[in-house]
């Protein structure tokens, strides 16, 4: 991968607390996968920060090789890579997330 | 392009011989499918690296022809 585009990843991670790659905006989300995710975050009350890759075609490709996960949305919480839908899903229901929440210190509504 | 259910069941029995695999096409598009697997490689692996299993299984395709799988992967 190019080292300006990782770099630009790496720093979107390490800037952002809670960073959401996905497709569309946090307000308007153009895909529901990444509408899900942006949905229990809104929930949970959890400042974050949206990415669009759907803007910058270069993170969209640049992304899925920086964590080696094909799909879109992908979520880090200080720089540790979460998941995808699937996985923020199913933590949710089962208050595995509130608890990654809990020990990175970030804060959500309990 | 898309895939078919028979073809995305194939690769991934092919990569995982062992694995129970339920998949449904939720949109009824061939474009939007959900998956439940279940396998005993998935025991005390996050759900991350079961995930990438899958993914791997997949070739490549997900997120390209592959455009939605939902994935829910279990410990056999």
């Amino acid at each position: 991968m190019n080292e300006n585009i990782k770099e630009k990843i790496s720093n979107y991670i390490s800037n952002n607390e809670v960073c959401l790659f996905m497709k569309g905006t946090p307000e308007v989300p153009q895909c529901g996968f990444s509408l899900a995710v942006s949905n229990v975050l809104k929930h949970l009350e959890v400042k974050f920060t949206g990415v669009n890759v759907l803007e910058d075609l270069e993170i969209r490709e640049g992304i899925k090789k920086y964590s080696d996960w094909p799909t879109i949305p992908q979520l880090y919480i200080k720089k540790e890579f979460i998941g995808g839908c699937d996985i923020i899903k199913e933590m949710f229901e089962k208050g595995e997330l509130q608890t990654k929440l809990e020990e990175k210190n970030v804060s959500y509504k309990k | 392009m898309s895939l078919k259910i028979d073809e995305i069941k194939k690769m991934i029995q092919e990569a995982i011989p062992d694995a129970e695999i339920n998949i449904q096409d939720t949109a009824g598009d061939e474009n939007h499918y959900s998956a439940t697997i279940k396998s005993k490689i998935f025991s005390g692996k996050s759900k991350i690296e079961q995930h990438k299993l899958v993914y791997k299984a997949l070739k490549g395709k997900m997120g390209n022809e592959l455009h939605a799988l939902a994935l829910n992967t279990l410990e056999l």
